[in-house]
């Protein structure tokens, strides 16, 4: 019966998606002004039925319904309820589920608190809304049902792949969905603007929380992404260049830029067709990653239910909304009025080269991307790696950073470099002198010494534009960038670390054997069997001293789960400031001696420390701007609240 | 701003368009053609290149290169007793030689005592069983994996090559492979 509620409001969802895209069509003719009273309405209650529909699905995985295929196929009555909860969304049908829920919660909250744009754009924006969740809809009802039914029920459930068995992992999926989706509200009002002209600071003003927002959850998600790649994968690394971390980062870099254009848009009114441009390519990109990892048409360590029917399916929805879009942008850009000029010396100049450069690293990313499957078209195999996208990113990257080091320093409109000059002459002159240092030291390679010069250099000046201000006084989106800036800084210089600082060990070590790492001793203790509620491991016991100091006892495992069978290895972290341990159990070798890897790695937290500053600052943006908007309806409320009485 | 508006070229908001089109060419062709994921053999067309393995049981001859000179085409299956499909493709072995395959069979990475036990299970098909401790032979045949299965000519030619272990509905294909090698 619970499984039937959810299916009865999922298809009553997309009913309402249905109306709300006729209705909002037609409120925009002539003749269809009377339904424009219907859209809003409308578009909060399918929020609320999405979400009505997602709530029924977690629940049938939290008390496992294995009368229900899905949880069936994805849950077993043995695993902890955490992950029985994050099981819902952990498989094919449960996150686009959690997809339309995003979409529709999105359009509820537009619905219920938008009240800036001219009507039309709202319409429409909540029409093109409509439009792109009802595909989704239509994929999930029509070829992904959660909610079917499975004759004879199965005495027990397949499992959750043991890799996903994380608590990191178990919200890193819903951030990112949150990022891509929140996304598609971005892309709704791009829409709607296209469609009535109105593209301009009030449509930017609009646009900007949900570009912001969506952005901070994309943030989060590959932060933690990472993290739990370098944690749970046992390889050390970090970033791997993976299709489907790409298909993460995408949207981040298009969701980046739109961010940076947006601020333009809304205070100088320059870079019109771009922004919508940037709004039409973010969304692109999250669709684009989702059908990467979908269809299964790129190889990667994330194998997904693999399916070609489904990948058809993303790839109909693909071209009928990015290519819809594009259309409407060619025939519809040239319409858009040119905005504000600028002298190249300026914020919005700054703004615009950092635009190109981070729509470079996109292109770098996206090409390096989709090569496997052009080189296959041609009948080669190839694979492409650090090699090609270390370098490649980095000819981009590295001028976008100095760029963002100097650029906020920069007044709008017209500005001289001389009067800058001054300000940034003490960082520059730290990243000298960690470049000459490394040089100096040797053996850190090209990049990472770069990496690290750069990385101080932009730490310090990053913070320059809180120099002569009031600190009491300083709004909040400035707080937001000063510290988003510093958060890449931090995470640079992490990333740089690790790369030019890491020391590898790989041993095998009988029980009572020594071994070091960096400033580390290692000693093996033992090797003794344990379980846990779904899966056993051999764990090693290893004593872990730092330059001689008392032992720290480590266990480092390898994982056997049975549901379904499969081995991963737990890493075993030891994190200081200045550093992490990371050691990994691997193979018995001969001789009752087992192999261990062991890593140092000199400040390689700062990474994610990094990202979650990076992170933290979009949130302070978000508050500063949303908080401004507030105070503004609130002032307008007064203002019709006193008319109103003196009209008494 | 009082400056004159500049001109625009108009086409220049097509160009993500035109991408994007390529783009979804590009991948609606590669959904249509599954990648071929399979490591394909470089020595199909090739000679058997020569080889001498000992027997893998004691109740069956080892295997020669010199062995596929008779005139008469055969089957040469490359398996493992610890590999799961090899175990599944055994009925169809067995069909195959009901149906008049000769087949030979090359045990990769084994012990005796294991692939005794596994053909005492699963049945034995083979006429010859030679032993490929170091994977040898198998690499030397152009093969990436268990089980495999050539057909080999009468003149000790590699035909063709059938990656993964054989299905029901692979027998047919086999035996058409085999009469081109003049079964």
């Amino acid at each position: 019966m619970i499984a039937e509620f959810g299916l009865a409001a999922l298809w009553l969802a997309a009913a309402l998606a249905a109306l709300q895209l006729v209705a909002g069509g037609l409120s925009l003719t002539s003749k269809g002004a009377g339904f424009a009273a219907v859209v809003r309405p409308v578009a909060i209650v399918q929020g609320v039925l999405a979400l009505l529909a997602f709530v029924t699905l977690v629940y049938l995985f939290c008390v496992t319904d294995l009368s229900v295929k899905l949880v069936a196929t994805n849950s077993h009555s043995a695993k902890p309820l955490l992950y029985k909860f994050a099981g819902a969304w952990g498989n094919h049908e449960g996150s686009m589920l959690l997809w339309v829920t995003v979409m529709g919660l999105a359009g509820s909250v537009v619905g219920l608190v938008e009240r800036r744009l001219p009507e039309p754009t709202m319409l429409a924006t909540l029409a093109g809304q409509a439009f792109v969740s009802l595909g989704f809809y239509a994929f999930l009802l029509l070829s992904s049902n959660p909610f079917e039914r499975i004759s004879p029920v199965p005495v027990e459930g397949n499992g959750l792949n043991p890799l996903l068995q994380d608590p990191g992992l178990a919200f890193h999926p819903p951030t990112l969905y949150i990022g891509y989706v929140g996304l598609s509200v971005a892309f709704s009002f791009a829409i709607g603007a296209l469609l009535t002209n109105q593209v301009g600071p009030v449509f930017a003003r609009a646009m900007r929380p949900w570009v912001l927002g969506a952005w901070i959850f994309l943030t989060l998600g590959i932060t933690a992404g990472s993290y739990w790649a370098y944690y749970e994968l046992g390889w050390g690394g970090w970033w791997f260049w993976d299709p489907v971390e790409n298909a993460s980062l995408m949207p981040w870099l298009a969701a980046t830029a739109l961010l940076h254009s947006v601020s333009v848009l809304a205070s100088r009114n320059a870079l019109r067709a771009w922004t919508v441009m940037l709004g039409v390519v973010a969304f692109s990109m999250s669709m684009l990653g989702t059908f990467l990892v979908r269809s299964g048409i790129l190889t990667s360590v994330h194998a997904f239910a693999v399916d070609p029917e489904r990948g058809s399916f993303i790839l109909g929805l693909l071209t009928l909304y990015i290519g819809g879009a594009l259309t409407l942008f060619a025939v519809r850009a040239s319409s858009v009025t040119e905005g504000q000029r600028f002298a190249l010396i300026s914020r919005e100049g700054a703004l615009v080269i950092n635009n190109v450069l981070l729509t470079c690293t996109l292109g770098v990313v996206l090409i390096g991307t989709l090569y496997p499957l052009l080189a296959e078209a041609f009948g080669a195999q190839v694979s492409v790696g650090p090699p090609y996208f270390n370098p490649m990113a980095a000819v981009f990257v590295l001028p976008m950073l100095v760029v963002m080091a100097v650029g906020p320093l920069l007044r709008w409109r017209r500005d001289g470099l001389m009067r800058v000059r001054a300000m940034v002459a003490l960082p520059a002159l730290l990243g000298l002198a960690v470049l000459v240092w490394a040089a100096a030291q040797g053996g850190a390679g090209v990049l990472p010494s770069l990496g690290l010069a750069l990385g101080l250099a932009l730490a310090l000046a990053s913070l320059l534009p809180l120099r002569g201000r009031n600190l009491r006084r300083t709004p909040l989106n400035i707080w937001g960038m000063v510290l988003a800036h510093f958060g890449i800084a931090v995470a640079l210089i992490g990333a740089a670390s690790d790369s030019a600082f890491t020391q590898e060990r790989l041993v095998a070590l009988a029980p009572g054997g020594k071994t070091n790492a960096g400033p580390w001793t290692l000693t093996l203790r033992r090797i003794s069997p344990v379980a846990g509620p779904n899966w056993t491991a051999l764990e090693a016991d290893l004593f872990a001293s730092y330059n001689g100091a008392a032992a720290v006892e480590i266990k480092p495992q390898a994982r056997s789960f049975w549901t379904p069978p499969m081995q991963t290895s737990e890493s075993a972290l030891i994190t200081r400031w200045n550093g992490q341990l990371y050691a990994v159990l691997g193979d018995e070798a001969e001789g009752g001696r087992w192999q261990l890897r062991i890593w140092w790695k000199p400040f390689v937290p700062l990474i994610w420390y990094g990202g979650v500053l990076v992170a933290l600052g979009g949130v302070l943006a978000l508050l500063g701007r949303v908080a401004a908007d507030l105070r503004r309806i609130l002032a307008r409320g007064k203002i019709t609240y006193r008319r109103e009485r003196m009209g008494r | 701003m009082m400056e004159p508006p500049r001109k625009r070229r108009w086409w220049v908001f097509w160009v993500p368009l035109v991408l994007f089109v390529l783009f979804v060419q590009l991948v609606a062709w590669q959904l249509r053609h599954p990648a071929e994921r399979n490591v394909v053999s470089a020595m199909i067309g090739k000679p058997l290149p020569s080889f001498t393995l000992r027997p893998a049981i004691p109740d069956r001859p080892g295997l020669a290169q010199t062995d596929y000179t008779s005139g008469k085409p055969r089957l040469l299956n490359v398996f493992a007793s610890w590999c799961v499909p090899c175990a599944a493709e055994a009925p169809q072995l067995a069909r195959l030689k009901a149906l008049g395959a000769n087949i030979d069979g090359v045990a990769i990475r084994d012990r005796q005592a294991d692939v005794t036990r596994f053909l005492a299970r699963y049945g034995n098909p083979f006429e010859r069983i030679g032993a490929d401790d170091v994977s040898a032979v198998q690499l030397a045949l152009g093969s990436s994996g268990v089980p495999e299965t050539f057909v080999i000519d009468g003149k000790g030619v590699i035909r063709y090559q059938h990656i993964g272990e054989i299905r029901a509905e692979h027998v047919p294909l086999l035996l058409d492979k085999l009469k081109e090698a003049g079964l």
